[in-house]
C-alpha cells in the first residue's frame, strides 16, 4: 500500500526475560486508521511507547516519514511530526484548558531557550501558536471550556483535551492510546465523529478496547496477544480469523 | 485550587498593594534608618536577589537546588581576585566578569545535574556545591578557610565622573535596591515569556513536555545557568558591601537558607522570594537577640527557633507570607 507515514519493522522490547512487544511490524498510512486491539497486557501501550520514543526498542527499527527515528528521544520524534495521546490522562492539571493547548502549540514555535530575547517576549503574543491553539480547541470541541482549569473539567473533557494538545502540535501521524477510555455514550460518539474527521489529514494508530468504535473507525486492524501480532488485515478479514476468535473476540462476543 | 494560584503567578491586587507599600518604605528607609539598619536592609535586598535567582529553579521549574550558594560565593571570590591589594577596580567590567564566572560554573555543573530528577537532583547539586566549597576551603591560594578581603570597593565612574560611590552606605543601598528591582522586573517578564511558560510546564509535567516536542534539557540548563548568573550578581554585591568573602558563603547553610527564604515568602512568583528573604533575615535578627533565660541563652540557639518558625509557616501558611496576605484579603478563604 502507498503513502506510508510511519513504519515499524520487527520491533521488540524486552523487560528482563519478558518480551512485552515481540517482533512486531506495523505500518500507518495517510488518511487511514490502523487500530490495534488485544487483551490487557498484550503490549499495545508498550508498542505505542516504542513508536513515540517514550521507550527505546531492544531491536527493530522505526521509520517516520523518510527518517529512521529508531532510538530518537520523544521530543525529537514529536518534532519530526508525530503526536500522541496517553491512555492515562497526561495533561497539565493546574493550567487552564487554553494554557494546556497553547503550551503544546508553542512547541512548534522556534525553540531557543538560551536566547535572552526569548526571555522577554510575551508567550501569549505568538500569532502562530495562537492560531494553532484555536484550531485545536475548536476541532476537539472545547471552545466553551477554554478558561476552565484542566484539573476541574470532567473526565470526558480531559480526554478531549488530550486530543486537543496532540493536535496543537500539528502532527502528520497520530498515536491515540484509548481515546475513549472511561467516556460516557454521548462523549464517545462525539469522539468517534472527531476521529473520523481527523482521519482525512493524518495517519492514525488507534489503540482501543471499545469494539463498536474500533469496527466503526478502523480501516486496518492488528490483533496483539502476549506481545505478538496474531492477525492483521481489514476488519472483515480479522473478524473471520479463527485464531482471533479463539484468542480474543470469541471471549467478548 | 490551581497551582497557578498556589504559585500566585498572577499577583492578587491585595499583594500588589502590600508590595507597593513595601517599595515606598524601602525607597524612604535610608532617610529614617540608622547606618546599622541601612546596611542590614542592604544585606536583605542582596539576599532577596539571591532568593529570586533560586526561585527561578525551585518555584518556577520545580528544581530544588541544595547547592545554589556555590554560584553566589563564586562571584564574590571573583571580585576578590580581580581587586588588587592597593587600588580599586571598575564596577563596569568586574561585575559582568563575576556574573559570567558564576554563570559559567552553573553551565558546566548544570550540564551534569539537570539530567537528574527529584531527590537525585537535590543530592547532586549539593555534592557539586560541597566540592566547590572544599576547593576554596582547603586551598591557601584561594584564601582557605579564612577567606579573602576586598580592601577597595569597585568604582562606578563614567569619564572620570563618579556615578555612585559604593563606599557610601546610602549609595550602596540604592544601588542594591535598583539591582533588586531590575532583577524582579526581568524575572516577572521572563515568567510570562515562552521560555518561562516552558519552565512552568516542566515543573508540572516534564514527561508531557517532551512528548509535545520540548527539548527540556536545554530549557533546564538555560534556567540553571541564568539562576547561577543572577546568584552571582547577588554574591558580587555581597562582596562589595561586606568587603570580605569566605567559604561559608558557598556552604550548605547558605544554600539551605535560600530554600527557606523562597518557601517562607511563597514560591514561583519572585515577589515571594523578596518577602521571604526580608522575613527570614528579620526573624533571624530577632531570634539572635533573644535574652538569656535562667541557664539558657535563647539567642544562642536561634536555629532551634528558626526551625520551629519554618515548621509553623509550612503547616499553617503553605503558600508562604504572600499566600497569607492573599488569603486574609480574600476573607480568610483557604482555597479560593
Amino acid at each position: 500500500m502507498t503513502d506510508v507515514r510511519l513504519s515499524a519493522r520487527q520491533v521488540t522490547k524486552r523487560f528482563g526475560g519478558l518480551a512485552a512487544v515481540n517482533n512486531v511490524s506495523i505500518d500507518l498510512w495517510h488518511n487511514r486508521i490502523h487500530a490495534v486491539i488485544g487483551p490487557n497486557g498484550a503490549g499495545k501501550s508498550t508498542l505505542t511507547n516504542l513508536l513515540s520514543g517514550d521507550l527505546q526498542p531492544t531491536s527493530g527499527s522505526v521509520t517516520l516519514g523518510d527518517q529512521d527515528v529508531t532510538g530518537w528521544a520523544p521530543e525529537a520524534i514529536s518534532r519530526q511530526g508525530l503526536g500522541r495521546s496517553y491512555q492515562k490522562t497526561n495533561i497539565f492539571l493546574p493550567f487552564s484548558v487554553w494554557d494546556n493547548v497553547r503550551l503544546a502549540a508553542q512547541s512548534r514555535d522556534v525553540q531557543q531557550p538560551w536566547n535572552p530575547m526569548q526571555w522577554l517576549q510575551n508567550a501569549t503574543k505568538s500569532v502562530a501558536s495562537h492560531a494553532r491553539s484555536k484550531r485545536a480547541i475548536a476541532l476537539s470541541g472545547l471552545e466553551n471550556r477554554a478558561n476552565a482549569i484542566a484539573g476541574t473539567i470532567s473526565h470526558g473533557e480531559q480526554r478531549q483535551l488530550e486530543i486537543a494538545m496532540t493536535l496543537a502540535t500539528e502532527p502528520q501521524v497520530l498515536l491515540l492510546d484509548e481515546p475513549l477510555a472511561g467516556m460516557g455514550m454521548a462523549e464517545a460518539e462525539r469522539m468517534v465523529a472527531l476521529l473520523l474527521q481527523l482521519k482525512k489529514d493524518h495517519a492514525m494508530l488507534l489503540v482501543e478496547h471499545d469494539m463498536d468504535a474500533v469496527f466503526t473507525l478502523a480501516d486496518h486492524l492488528t490483533v496483539m496477544v502476549n506481545g505478538q501480532v496474531i492477525a492483521s488485515g481489514t476488519p472483515a478479514e480479522v473478524r473471520a480469523d479463527a485464531d482471533v476468535q479463539a484468542a480474543y473476540l470469541g471471549e467478548e462476543h | 485550587m490551581s497551582t497557578a494560584k498556589a504559585h500566585l503567578e498572577t499577583l492578587p491586587g491585595s499583594v500588589k498593594v502590600v508590595l507597593g507599600l513595601g517599595l515606598i518604605a524601602l525607597a524612604a528607609f535610608p532617610f529614617f534608618g540608622t547606618d546599622f539598619y541601612t546596611q542590614m536592609v542592604t544585606r536583605m535586598m542582596i539576599l532577596a536577589i539571591f532568593a529570586m535567582s533560586l526561585d527561578l529553579l525551585q518555584g518556577v521549574t520545580g528544581l530544588v537546588s541544595l547547592g545554589h550558594a556555590a554560584y553566589f560565593g563564586l562571584a564574590g571570590y571573583a571580585l576578590a581576585f580581580l581587586t588588587p591589594q592597593g587600588e580599586a577596580v571598575s564596577l563596569w567590567w568586574t561585575l559582568p566578569a563575576a556574573v559570567l564566572a558564576s554563570g559559567l560554573a552553573a553551565l558546566v555543573i548544570g550540564f551534569f545535574v539537570v539530567r537528574t530528577h527529584g531527590i537525585y537532583f537535590i543530592m547532586v547539586t549539593m555534592a557539586f556545591a560541597q566540592m566547590v566549597f572544599f576547593l576554596f576551603f582547603d586551598n591557601k591560594v584561594l584564601g582557605g578557610s579564612d577567606g579573602l578581603y576586598i580592601n577597595f570597593k569597585p568604582t562606578a565612574s563614567v569619564m572620570g565622573f563618579t556615578l555612585f560611590d559604593l563606599d557610601n552606605k546610602v549609595s550602596m543601598y540604592y544601588t542594591t535596591l535598583a539591582a533588586m528591582l531590575i532583577v524582579y522586573v526581568f524575572l516577572r517578564r521572563l515568567l510570562w515569556s515562552p521560555f518561562g511558560r516552558a519552565l512552568a510546564g516542566i515543573r508540572v509535567n516534564e514527561h508531557r513536555m517532551r512528548a509535545m516536542g520540548f527539548g527540556t534539557f536545554g530549557y533546564k540548563l538555560s534556567a540553571f545557568t541564568l539562576a547561577g548568573a543572577l546568584a552571582g550578581l547577588a554574591g558580587y554585591l555581597w562582596g562589595v558591601q561586606s568587603g570580605y568573602i569566605n567559604p561559608e558563603l558557598m556552604g550548605f547553610h547558605m544554600s539551605a537558607h535560600a530554600i527557606m527564604m523562597v518557601i517562607l515568602g511563597g514560591m514561583g512568583n519572585f515577589a515571594g522570594a523578596i518577602v521571604g528573604a526580608f522575613t527570614f533575615e528579620y526573624v533571624l535578627h530577632v531570634f539572635k537577640d533573644l535574652p538569656q533565660v535562667g541557664s539558657m541563652n535563647l539567642g544562642k540557639h536561634w536555629q532551634l527557633w528558626m526551625g520551629l518558625f519554618i515548621v509553623l509557616v509550612v503547616v499553617f501558611a503553605s503558600r508562604g507570607v504572600l499566600g497569607l496576605i492573599a488569603q486574609v484579603k480574600a476573607g480568610g478563604k483557604l482555597h479560593d
